[in-house]
């Protein structure tokens, strides 16, 4: 069924996932958005590992490095939302704000 | 026969007097000065009584010295004739002017630090004397220059001094130079630097080559020996004590040169071209200095002057062939103007420092002994027969005139002029009326008997025959025809350069100075020695300091060395700065930055993968 969907679909809606994330992580200024966006960035970029493992992987869907790969990310992300969610609560104690163009302290 | 004692005990001289000398007495200072020397003599003595007459050389190895592939330097030593006549001119002097210099140096300070010099110098010229190779004689050699240097700024609080050290090891740098490079090239060609070895090749070398090494050589006896263009050194050379004048700038050490070039005569008599040029040089640096001599106000300078223009004399002896006139003039030269050294130092301890000659005048009664053994001296100069300086000068007058009729007769004018010159000296010091402030004393015993010695050798030294001694030692060298008609008009050159000057300075004495006001342009120019000084300022100082500093220093080294060393620096913290800007701390920017590398990746990654430029053509 999955296999009439043709393989540029998949890879097009990753590019568009990817897209938005870069677009939300240059332009919005809250950091919480710009973590979010970071998150949309690794999930469309498990899509496509996902994608080429399933197309490449062949009848047999012998090839599962594609998932591995993407079940990593998932791990990082997760490790990362936690350090990085108590990284922005630790900002917002010290400074009152998540305005991302207000913390430049590694500037000097 | 323990020749290496002979110059040892001045060493261990300069070692006690320099290491201890602050610490002792100025007697314990003297003994060790003094002994070392009077026993270095009293073994020179002894060594030539047991060798006797010398026929071949006596030879003694010590130690091999460098051995490097082919090269083989041995320390060794070696006496003959030659040899022999040196080291008793050199010890003898050596003590008489040690022992002078205990009375002239009585009141100057740095009393052990001027024996301590004295001794190390007397070490290196026994050293230079003794060597039967030329490296060995190239530490004499250069040794000897350290001690000139060190005893000319002796009085080193004063700049004139140190500069004219300076000067004097300076200018003897460009004669080392090609002293130098005649040994490499002796060592090239011979495989030796051993007299023996390189002179029996000699004879069988090409004549070129033979020029060459003669004419290279002549480079270095032309700046030790104070010869014309490298003169200039001598007459400043008079800065340092009066002792040190007479027996470094007078007797010994500027006589090297000479000694170096008779030694070295196997080369030079196949090298005809390298002899005329010594002829010439010394002929002319002969007349050029003895004219200088003529004017000089001072003293000393007078018979510095003196000095470069009996050197050149001794060169043109050499020069003619005469080797054994030459070495008979460095020996007689060496008692007379020694003395007219010692005595000028007498007279101006005398007169508590005063060096003007127009500052003195009738001297002769206040302090007589000086006057008379000066007076010794100056008949010897002049060539009055049967004084030593007769003798000398007449033999090298002789081969000059077999050799180039033209030289002898500008060595007449020249004898003539030092007949003159050292007389007005004479005249001007000790005859007429005292014109100067001081309170003139006789010097003690301890000056004045090394003067009467001095003064008694002046008078004799001319009967010992040298060309008779030294007849086997310079083997087949042609030999001069006597001609008594040239001896007569030597002498008469010189009796009339003597009545000249009685007759400018003590008849008439108005005749010099409407002579200098007529002849003013002349007598300026000799009176400031040609400008050469000048000249030689403008002409090669002055370049070098300008070139050194405006080139060298401030375009090669800050503008070039430190600019690129500054620039780097300076390029990077520009650099830095530039990028010093990126680090903005704004997120947003890295992530642009981020952004725009990746893309920069990607596109490069699929031009290089797709051949995309290959594929549009």
């Amino acid at each position: 069924m999955l296999a009439e969907v043709p393989m540029s679909y998949f890879l097009t809606l990753s590019a568009i996932l990817f897209a938005l994330g870069v677009a939300g992580f240059l332009f919005r200024r809250s950091v919480i958005t710009v973590f979010m966006s970071i998150e949309l960035m690794l999930n469309a970029v498990n899509l496509s590992f996902v994608t080429f493992s399933y197309h490449h992987g062949g009848a047999t869907h012998q090839g599962i490095e594609g998932h591995l790969f993407a079940f990593f990310v998932m791990v990082v992300a997760a490790a990362e939302a936690a350090v990085g969610l108590a990284i922005i609560l630790t900002i917002f104690k010290n400074r009152q704000t998540l305005n991302i163009d207000d913390i430049e302290s590694m500037k000097n | 026969m323990a020749l290496w004692l002979i110059p040892i005990l001045p060493f261990a001289g300069f070692v006690i007097n320099g290491l201890f000398g602050r610490r002792f007495s100025k007697a314990v200072v003297n003994t060790f000065a003094i002994g070392s020397v009077v026993l270095a003599f009293a073994w020179v003595l002894k060594t030539l009584l047991g060798l006797g007459s010398l026929e071949t050389a006596v030879t003694e190895h010590y130690f091999t010295w460098i051995q490097s592939g082919s090269l083989n330097i041995g320390c060794d030593f070696a006496v003959d004739r030659l040899t022999a006549i040196m080291l008793l001119v050199v010890t003898g002097i050596g003590s008489l002017i040690h022992i002078y210099a205990i009375g002239y140096m009585a009141h100057e300070g740095g009393y052990y630090r001027f024996f301590a010099y004295m001794n190390l110098f007397m070490f290196f010229m026994l050293v230079l004397v003794l060597a039967s190779n030329y490296l060995l004689l190239f530490v004499g050699w250069e040794g000897v220059g350290l001690c000139s240097y060190l005893l000319i700024g002796f009085y080193f609080d004063k700049k004139f001094a140190t500069d004219a050290g300076n000067k004097a090891f300076i200018v003897n740098r460009i004669g080392d130079f090609g002293f130098s490079l005649a040994m490499f090239l002796i060592f090239v060609n011979f495989g030796s630097l051993d007299f023996g070895k390189v002179f029996r090749q000699a004879p069988a070398a090409d004549t070129g080559l033979l020029t060459t090494i003669g004419l290279l050589l002549l480079v270095g006896a032309c700046g030790k020996s104070a010869q014309l263009p490298l003169y200039v050194w001598l007459p400043d050379a008079m800065a340092g004590p009066t002792p040190v004048s007479a027996l470094i700038h007078a007797a010994t050490m500027v006589t090297a040169g000479v000694y170096m070039t008779a030694r070295s005569w196997p080369i030079f008599m196949h090298a005809p071209t390298a002899m005329d040029a010594i002829a010439i040089m010394g002929i002319a640096t002969a007349v050029f200095s003895a004219t200088i001599g003529l004017v000089q106000n001072d003293i000393k300078k007078v018979f510095a002057y003196s000095t470069v223009s009996q050197l050149g004399y001794m060169f043109v002896g050499v020069g003619c062939g005469a080797f054994s006139a030459g070495i008979w003039h460095l020996m007689t030269h060496a008692f007379f103007k020694a003395l007219l050294f010692l005595g000028a130092g007498s007279v101006i301890h005398a007169l508590s420092g005063e060096q003007d000659l127009r500052n003195m005048g009738g001297l002769r009664t206040k302090i007589p002994i000086t006057c008379w053994t000066m007076m010794c001296a100056a008949v010897a100069i002049a060539g009055v027969p049967p004084f030593s300086g007769f003798f000398s000068k007449d033999a090298i007058l002789l081969a000059a005139y077999n050799h180039a009729p033209w030289m002898y007769w500008l060595g007449v004018v020249t004898a003539g002029m030092t007949a003159f010159y050292v007389f007005r000296a004479m005249f001007l010091a000790f005859w007429g009326e005292y014109r100067g402030h001081a309170h003139p004393h006789e010097s003690p015993p301890v000056m004045w008997i090394p003067l009467a010695v001095l003064g008694a050798l002046s008078l004799v030294g001319g009967f010992i025959n040298i060309p008779k001694f030294l007849d086997g030692f310079f083997q087949g060298v042609p030999e001069v025809p006597e001609n008594s008609s040239l001896m007569i008009v030597s002498i008469a050159a010189g009796l009339i350069g003597i009545f000249l000057a009685w007759l400018m300075y003590i008849a008439k004495p108005a005749i010099a100075d409407s002579l200098a006001s007529s002849l003013k342009l002349l007598y300026t120019t000799l009176l400031n020695k040609y400008f050469v000084d000048e000249i030689y300022d403008a002409a090669v100082v002055k370049p070098i300091v300008g070139g050194s500093r405006w080139v060298l220093w401030k375009g090669a080294d800050v503008g070039l060395i430190d600019g690129s060393v500054n620039g780097a620096g300076s390029m990077a913290q520009g650099a830095g700065g530039i990028l010093r800007k990126l680090q903005s701390g704004n997120i947003r920017s890295y992530a642009t930055w981020v952004l725009f590398g990746s893309v920069l990746a990607i596109v490069v990654l699929f031009l290089a993968t797709t051949n995309y430029w290959g594929g549009l053509q």
